[in-house]
């Protein structure tokens, strides 16, 4: 169980994390996602005591990281993967982090082979491939048999292969009982990764819900309308209570983006009034739209200087629900 | 690598109740020392740099003194030879324990290892403690290997002129003080490199206050310029490796040792502070 309260951290003048709350349950992928600086790997910095908050408090099963007498015994982590002497070996590596926690020499071989570096263990790391290296992270992360992993983008610059092979370790782990906490910004490796999500944006927490519920929650149903006669067809839409947009993420400029009217009814319209229709198609937002357009309302929040409700006030409560949906319309010109 | 079997089952309960002892921190960090090849480079390079240049710069002197140069004289080799031999070799020896005393610690910085270290040793001020602990003993082991090997070396190239011996009055004492002086030296620039966390700008922090700043306080004049240049460290430092005292030596080679220790000590302390503030 990690949990983190009321954290803040300043690296000067900027405010990484802000009033930052959250808990993280064993049994599951929590995935952390955020816009690149949004302070995800900042929180995990200070979840591990790397770095001091100004204000607030991480801990893990209850006690602050310098706290735990075997701190890798309760938690592994997985921070930047080339972070190693490039003229150590992934074995001497493993093998002073085991020597550190007086865990023996056979535990050092056994995550070795669980990460399937056991031929290279004694080749410097420097001769390493970022996937190997990537291999030795996890080894480390492994080594003290924790109940609990924190990993700061496990898969960046992993081949299909590597991908594949961390998704179903973090799955495995999980289904084991044990509390996965990673971090990405690629939300559609979440998607299918991640059963719960905890998705901050500028340092505040902006969702923190299963992966499921967030992306019904925020997306919104669509039909994607193509027409040579689009103008004419929007307002037969508009009149029939539709809500006609000109779709943005298409390739020809043609499209129409219809909410509050389903596929069937524009088909009826179109019949109707003798119109053309080259596509008519029903959307459910990825989560990557989802994840777009919340952190599109956090940034807006920021440039503007409002700050969101309740955020001059106690922080937003661990699993608070606050997509405002609201957001998507003001961003709406 | 698409089927995935942990090697261990589940995480045991209590399994975190016992913090690891101070050993294993010293054994942790000993791992550290040994497994990288700068470690053995820098000591091959101090080892071969001192004994080679004691053996060369004797012999050269001893051989000019021989062919009647009257310049061998003023080098100070009749007035007090166990001090040429100590000063020659390990002069320029001392810099490969400078660099190495830097890279134990600002290696780890510049190589991300020590978000690694801290993870497993949250404890940073233990975890300080036992690295210099580790540093220490090897550079005295060694130092004491070297500084020996240059002494006989020396005596035996100085033999037939200048007979010295280890029963000499201060002579062990200069010969075991030289590699004391080494040690602490070290832990020194280890001290220097935690507060700067760069090896390069440790490295010519370190060299740069070694040969130039401390030696050249020795220019400033009156009496309160004396005492500033006897308190330097490194110039304090050297008296333990003197056999003979100089007049008007305002402090005994132990006094000097101390001082150098204190002010290693301070410096020591002020990167343990800053290593547990500073973000890692």
């Amino acid at each position: 169980m990690i949990e983190v309260h009321d954290l803040t951290k300043r690296y000067g003048d900027k405010l990484a994390v802000d009033h930052l709350s959250f808990t993280v349950g064993p049994g599951r992928v929590t995935g952390f996602l955020g816009p690149n600086g949004a302070g995800k790997s900042t929180t995990m910095r200070l979840i591990l005591g790397l770095d001091r908050p100004q204000s607030g408090t991480a801990t893990i099963d209850g006690k602050r990281y310098d706290q735990l007498p075997r701190p890798l015994a309760a938690v592994g982590a997985l921070l930047e993967a080339k972070a190693m002497h490039t003229g150590r070996s992934a074995y001497n590596h493993l093998l002073f982090l085991a020597q550190s926690q007086g865990l023996p020499r056979r535990r050092v071989d056994e995550v070795l082979a669980l990460v399937g570096l056991t031929e290279v263990a004694n080749k410097r790391t420097g001769g390493y491939s970022l996937g190997m290296s990537q291999r030795v992270g996890i080894a480390a992360a492994m080594l003290g048999n924790p109940p609990a992993l924190l990993l700061d983008e496990p898969v960046n610059g992993l081949d299909p292969e590597g991908i594949r092979w961390v998704r179903n370790l973090m799955k495995q782990l999980a289904a084991e009982g044990r509390t996965i906490f990673v971090s990405s910004h690629l939300m559609n490796e979440m998607a299918v990764t991640a059963d719960h999500l905890i998705v901050i944006g500028k340092g505040k927490l902006i969702a923190d819900c299963p992966t499921q519920e967030f992306i019904e929650r925020s997306s919104e149903r669509s039909v994607l309308v193509r027409s040579p006669q689009a103008d004419r067809l929007g307002e037969l839409i508009t009149t029939e209570g539709g809500v006609v947009k000109q779709d943005t993420n298409g390739i020809q400029p043609a499209g129409l983006s219809v909410t509050g009217m389903e596929a069937p009814r524009i088909g009826e319209i179109a019949a109707a009034a003798g119109i053309v229709l080259h596509e008519l198609t029903p959307r459910l937002a990825s989560l990557e739209e989802a994840f777009m357009e919340l952190t599109a309302g956090s940034t807006e929040f920021g440039a503007t200087g409002q700050p969101p409700a309740g955020q001059d006030g106690a922080p937003a409560p661990a699993g608070a629900r606050q997509p405002a949906p609201a957001h998507g319309e003001e961003i709406t010109p | 690598m698409t089927a995935v079997a942990p090697a261990a089952p589940a995480p045991a309960a209590g399994q975190a109740a016992r913090r690891p002892g101070f050993g294993n921190l010293l054994l942790t960090e000993w791992t550290k020392i040994r497994s990288v090849r700068s470690t053995l480079w820098t000591l091959i390079i101090f080892a071969v740099v001192s004994l080679g240049l004691t053996a060369l710069l004797t012999w050269l002197t001893i051989r000019a003194l021989n062919n009647g140069r009257s310049g061998a004289r003023a080098s100070g080799i009749g007035a007090d030879p166990v001090n040429f031999i100590l000063g020659t070799g390990l002069g320029l020896g001392q810099l490969a324990i400078c660099v190495l005393g830097a890279l134990v610690i600002t290696a780890e910085y510049s190589s991300g290892t020590i978000r690694a270290s801290l993870l497993a040793m949250p404890r940073r001020i233990p975890m300080l403690i036992a690295k210099g602990v580790v540093f220490s003993v090897l550079v005295f082991v060694v130092g004491e290997a070297v500084t020996f090997g240059s002494f006989f070396i020396g005596a035996a190239i100085v033999h037939s002129h200048f007979p010295v011996s280890l029963s000499q009055p201060g002579v062990t004492r200069a010969v075991i003080g030289s590699a004391l002086y080494l040690t602490v030296l070290g832990l020194f620039a280890l001290a220097i490199g935690s507060l700067i966390r760069h090896t390069a700008g440790a490295i010519t922090t370190v060299i740069g206050l070694v040969l130039v700043i401390f030696p050249l306080t020795g220019l400033l004049p009156y009496s309160w310029g004396a005492h500033i240049h006897a308190y330097m460290p490194t110039v304090a430092g050297q008296l333990i490796t003197a056999d003979k005292q100089t007049a008007g030596q305002l402090l005994t080679p132990w006094q000097g040792f101390g001082v150098f220790c204190a002010w290693t000590a301070l410096l020591l302390i002020v990167g343990g502070y800053l290593l547990k503030r500073r973000d890692a």
